[in-house]
């Protein structure tokens, strides 16, 4: 038998890293957005539906790489309950990844406005349109992503903990460091 | 294969353990802290969609599944019929496909949707014209030819001055004529108000887009417009509005059943100086006007279950060949329309069984 590996695969890391800076870049694009009356408002659109897109095809891909290499494991000490928590928030975070996007798609066909990536790429409609499921998609939309947002809070302070407090090979799974 | 199994590290010191868990509160509470930033959390002040929203529902009240402002309204259906005049300045296929089919919706400006109709001489018209592609050009367009303000944050003291006072219930009525003390950028409105009288039909306006836009050719070259239509049917001069408080839809009805009505397309091109962000000003002097096409409306719907009720006439939908000027009241018009769609799309429901069940 192999030994287990120590790092994830470097697919792995590179989509980590660049989804992690795609996500965080779109969480604040859309409280952006959702809060200003200004151009900005306008240009943060503009910004939010093409990089909405890019992580649901990368989720997709980075579902699949996850599902088709090894992980390393959690170290042997670690407290149940923190593995419990680490594995329930991974798959958070894989959920909404992929859940945010569809219902941004979503909200916009049931509104019954033409889904626009650019000013002549268009994508279909994902549902047809429907107002009051509008309302439901829109808020879902909004309140899952804060979910997010604390959920990735959460791993960023879980992960400083493995990597300041615990000391332990966690982070460096993640970052491909050596000791 | 390296042996990961971790080494035992030695203990933390109590101080070195304090900074680190310091280190971590502290990156998070930036994270936070930042995106409370974004949020507007530590600026009340900010003008925000639902600032806007609220200040409507103040003045007007909260009326379930009407819009929160051009509440009182019909939908209307038809067609464009563009001529060859756009072609070379816009590439967008409304202007270039013999017809495009559309919904639109005629309005008074209120929030109030039992708003009698003679109580504002300002009508509006907002229309959705439907591309074979699957892009849509939305524009809500208005019966004066400029805006009050030219900001939002203008726009929003407008609404705080015909906010009712608590203790009368009515707006305080010194607040107006101080608003408009303090934004002389309205004088080209008001002195439209002077000569504005309520009109007997929606069907013999002229509808100005009043914000400006930008046609983008197939070559990529950019014109700026401001576009308007205007109603080739023409009541005679100084027919004034009868009594009663829902005249324009029934008018709109019977004209209709005696056939299809028509307003021409017009695109105004700017001339160099001509203010493109400023919704506020006029564009004086001669200017080049294509005739675009025809519009013309064959039926009307009550808006309660009518085709138009659930469209936001979001003036940021544009097809590829139309586009947003930086007119701040674009931005602002397209955030806080979609405030208020989301509003009043979660109260569809009371608004849609309303007539249904006042039928016998």
């Amino acid at each position: 038998m192999n030994a287990q590996p120590r790092f994830f695969a470097p697919l792995a890391r590179l989509l980590h890293w660049l989804m992690a800076l795609m996500i965080i870049a779109m969480l604040f694009i859309g409280a952006g957005l959702a809060a200003s009356v200004s151009e900005r408002h306008e240009w943060l659109i503009h910004l939010h539906k093409p990089l909405g897109i890019a992580i649901l095809a990368l989720v997709i891909v980075r579902l699949a790489v996850r599902f088709s290499t090894r992980q390393p494991p959690l170290p042997g000490d670690l407290p149940r309950w923190q593995v419990l928590a680490a594995k329930a928030s991974h798959w958070l975070l894989y959920a909404l990844m992929l859940v945010l996007p569809l219902l941004g798609w979503a909200m916009i066909s049931a509104a019954g406005d033409p889904v626009m990536l650019s000013h002549s790429v268009q994508l279909p409609a994902l549902v047809s349109a429907n107002a009051p499921l509008f309302a439901v998609l829109r808020k879902a939309h909004g309140y899952l992503a804060y979910v997010l947002f604390f959920t990735v809070l959460l791993h960023l302070a879980a992960a400083l903990f493995h990597g300041l407090i615990r000391r332990d090979d966690v982070l460096q799974s993640m970052t491909g460091t050596q000791d | 294969m390296v042996d990961h199994s971790s080494p035992p590290r030695p203990p933390l010191s109590t101080a070195s353990l304090a900074i680190r868990l310091a280190c971590i509160g502290g990156v998070v509470a930036a994270v936070a802290g930042a995106f409370a930033y974004v949020n507007g959390t530590f600026d009340p002040q900010r003008l925000q969609p639902k600032t806007l929203v609220n200040a409507l529902e103040t003045n007007n009240g909260i009326h379930p599944g009407f819009r929160r402002n051009h509440a009182k309204g019909v939908c209307v259906a038809g067609y464009f019929e563009s001529s060859a005049e756009a072609r070379a300045y816009s590439s967008a296929q409304v202007f270039n496909a013999a017809r495009t089919p559309l919904i639109g919706r005629f309005a008074l400006p209120s929030g109030n949707p039992y708003a009698p109709d003679g109580s504002v001489p300002i009508r509006s018209f907002a229309v959705q014209f439907s591309q074979a592609n699957g892009q849509q050009w939305r524009t809500g367009m208005n019966s004066m030819p400029v805006f009050p303000v030219g900001t939002p944050e203008a726009f929003y003291q407008l609404l705080k001055a015909g906010a009712p006072d608590p203790a009368t219930g009515k707006p305080n009525p010194a607040n107006m004529p101080a608003f408009f003390a303090a934004h002389p950028e309205a004088a080209p409105f008001l002195a439209w108000v002077k000569t504005a009288k309520p009109s007997a039909s929606y069907a013999t306006e002229t509808y100005n887009g009043i914000n400006a836009f930008f046609l983008v050719g197939a070559d990529g070259k950019r014109q700026a417009v401001r576009w308007a239509v205007v109603a080739q049917s023409q009541d005679a001069v100084g027919d004034t509005a009868p009594a009663g408080s829902d005249f324009l839809e029934k008018d709109l009805v019977q004209r209709l059943a005696s056939g299809p009505l028509r307003w021409q397309l017009n695109l105004t091109l700017a001339n160099p100086g001509d203010p493109l962000d400023d919704a506020s000003k006029p564009w004086i002097g001669e200017h080049k006007i294509l005739n675009a096409g025809t519009l013309v409306l064959q039926s009307s719907q009550a808006q309660a279950d009518g085709d138009c009720r659930d469209i936001n006439f979001d003036p940021l939908i544009l097809p590829s060949g139309i586009e947003a000027s930086n007119d701040p009241l674009l931005a602002a018009r397209s955030a806080a329309y979609a405030s208020s769609y989301l509003r009043r799309a979660a109260e569809v429901s009371p608004l849609h069984r309303t007539p249904q069940e006042s039928k016998p």
